[in-house]
């Protein structure tokens, strides 16, 4: 058998090797030469109205089957299953005495009425409630020809299964091996880069080209993301000694806001390839990167952060509040630490398009490699990245309130659902404090307030 | 995930479950990925622990007692079907349906609503609500924010106005005479509707 592949053996050879190298040099010309430039050749907002069209051109085909063969559609909901207008304490309670109470309305008395407030509430949010929801992947309302994805993926037609296969074959045969070869150079180039900076003296010069380095690498890895990012009001980006604050979804936040300005990292020291970039990445410009004993102690950290942003020629620090991945539908509850510090604010929202990848990283269900193998293997990351203006914290305001307000600017101007829950929730229960809080509203419509009792 | 005929098909007696508790199969599909999500560990059945991780539940002052309601006595994991069960007590009432003078008692009657209440009431569950029992339920709901004397008082003024038959404690029977006049309505706790299957998930709140 040997003996009949020789003659095409040195063929097969050449032909590789002639593929190969048009291949790449396709890739320098088109793809890394414009990112080194900051330049964009419009390639991806032409193959993103394409996408849409077949996406579109998809789902109908979905629906016309599925009305043909009488299936049921799973159509994700908007509202909720409960369907009711949502009303304060004492108007529900109301409501519920009012059907049929014997005494007069205005008397406010316990009835034993009053439980099925309570049993109600509980039982609705055994349906549904708003936390749980939010660390699960959103729901589509088209179908973006993934079936990661797609809920009602039957053999509907041939043309569907062909399209969805033909699909399948660009995104891993072609898409996926041209991506992971952009991200090692990415990568590659940002290590080899800042190690290079990181000999010349300490002076503008450096900073001068630390920034190059970063901003050139970060595009490349955004390349290779095939991310499409949309800014806008770029006349409020971060400067030097302030705090960018963002929402936070996955960790290619940090890729798609640096790679359109340059920031001070924060971050735990980690090991592996990880530890690698870390440690080169510092040696261009000052990034902030704690030791996992020092990650416990509060006060260090924030005195870290004040010296950082004290010194005005250093970087804007990048810092997302809500201290873990979020599916991007809502903003959770801001942890208040980086608000003490008492400088400039530069919120950020960011919101990815669902509809071309799925771009939260759910870390209980998947490690590191096989999310960014998921995200390579999308169709493309589509996102807009608003700068809000800056802002400070006013007099009388605590860090709470000051965070609470950055984050409803935050979720206004990204569409995002306002919650007060903690992010930490994903992984923890809440606390029993918040029970009180139920208790107190109950107990003001039967009792009054302190002051203004007058039954015993 | 999705609702089609595969995900009705990993249901134990779909068919008998949608008879009983009076949900289209497209309730039942929703309910089905809403035990999922619940079910962290993927073990096809819920404890109690699940439950509490619900945060809006974690915080409703009696969380506890609702959570045990849906695990009958002895009883530590409850698999999808009597999940279904427990929740399609809070079906709306359909007013318009002819009953037969002997056809069972449909599940999300009126009297099994009153029931699963009273039930939060009676942890003893002799039948009766004791003057301790409903002293332990405004406790739980007044937390404290209200003092014993006032917890007491109202305990005592509530028995006394509802105890018919003169035995310091409130029986189903009492319990039902007192919410005589509240209607299916607002014992309802979600208005599942026939529009969920047209995909519109916001449907009009029925009576």
């Amino acid at each position: 058998m040997g003996f009949f592949l020789f003659p095409f053996d040195s063929l097969i050879c050449i032909l590789l090797g002639i593929s190969f190298t048009v291949w790449f040099t396709l890739l320098l010309v088109f793809i890394i030469v414009p990112a080194i430039f900051g330049v964009s050749l419009g390639i991806r907002k032409l193959y993103m109205k394409t996408l849409l069209k077949i996406f579109k051109w998809a789902t109908l085909r979905i629906e016309r089957g599925a009305k043909e063969k009488n299936h049921l559609l799973y159509k994700p909901y908007t509202n909720g299953i409960i369907a009711k207008e949502p009303m304060s304490l004492e108007e529900e309670i109301k409501e519920i005495r009012g059907s049929g109470s014997s005494k007069d309305l205005s008397s406010p008395e316990f009835e034993m009425s009053d439980i099925f407030y309570f049993c109600r509430k509980g039982v609705e949010s055994i349906m549904d409630d708003e936390v749980t929801k939010r660390f699960s992947p959103e729901e589509l309302e088209s179908w973006n020809l993934l079936t990661r994805s797609n809920y009602n993926f039957q053999h509907i037609s041939l043309r569907l299964t062909v399209l969805w296969g033909l699909g399948l074959l660009i995104r891993y045969c072609f898409l996926l091996p041209l991506r992971v070869t952009l991200a090692f150079t990415g990568v590659g180039l940002l290590v080899v880069g800042t190690t290079m900076v990181g000999i010349l003296p300490n002076g503008r010069f450096k900073n001068f080209l630390s920034e190059k380095v970063h901003l050139m690498c970060y595009r490349i890895c955004v390349r290779a993301l095939t991310a499409i990012i949309t800014y806008h009001d770029s006349e409020n980006k971060p400067k030097n000694g302030g705090i960018c604050v963002a929402n936070h979804t996955s960790p290619i936040d940090v890729i798609i806001l640096a790679s359109d300005g340059c920031y001070a990292m924060v971050g735990q020291v980690h090991g592996g390839l990880m530890g690698i970039i870390q440690r080169s990445m510092v040696k261009a410009c000052p990034h902030i990167w704690f030791e996992r004993s020092e990650v416990k102690d509060r006060n260090l950290v924030a005195k870290r952060l004040s010296d950082h942003v004290e010194d005005k020629t250093k970087l804007p620090i990048l810092i997302f509040p809500e201290g873990t991945c979020i599916n991007n539908t809502s903003v959770m509850m801001f942890k208040k630490g980086s608000f003490e510090i008492g400088t400039t604010m530069y919120p950020v929202a960011i919101k990815y398009d669902p509809r071309f990848g799925d771009a939260f990283w759910n870390s209980s269900k998947f490690g590191m490699v096989s999310y960014l193998l998921r995200m390579m293997s999308s169709w493309a990351i589509v996102c807009s990245v608003w700068y809000l203006p800056p802002v400070t914290r006013e007099e009388g305001e605590d860090a709470v309130q000051f965070a609470n307000r950055v984050k409803s600017a935050i979720a206004r101007q990204g569409g995002l659902v306002d919650l007060l829950w903690d992010g930490g929730l994903k992984r923890e229960k809440v606390k029993g404090t918040f029970k009180e809080e139920q208790q107190k509203l109950y107990s003001k419509m039967l009792v009054g307030n302190p002051e203004d009792r007058s039954r015993s | 995930m999705g609702c089609n005929a595969s995900t009705l098909a990993k249901i134990h007696n779909v068919d008998e479950l949608i008879l009983e508790t009076g949900f289209s199969s497209s309730h039942i599909c929703h309910l089905y990925n809403r035990f999922h999500s619940l079910d962290k560990d993927d073990k096809g059945l819920l404890n109690r622990g699940d439950f509490q991780n619900i945060s809006e539940l974690a915080v409703n002052p009696l969380g506890d007692r609702i959570i045990n309601n849906f695990f009958p006595d002895g009883v530590d994991l409850i698999d999808f079907n009597s999940f279904a069960r427990t929740l399609a007590r809070f079906r709306p009432v359909e007013e318009s349906l002819k009953k037969e003078p002997d056809s069972p008692e449909p599940i999300n009657s009126r009297a099994n609503k009153l029931k699963f209440a009273f039930q939060l009431y009676d942890q003893d569950k002799d039948g009766k609500i004791s003057n301790n029992e409903l002293l332990q339920v405004l406790r739980l709901m007044l937390g404290v924010q209200v003092t014993e004397e006032q917890l007491d008082n109202i305990t005592d003024r509530t028995i006394q106005e509802a105890d018919l038959d003169g035995d310091n404690a409130i029986s189903f029977e009492e319990f039902k005479k007192v919410r005589a006049k509240l209607s299916g309505h607002f014992l309802a706790s979600s208005c599942l509707t026939s529009d969920w299957d047209l995909g519109w998930g916001y449907g009009v709140a029925s009576l």
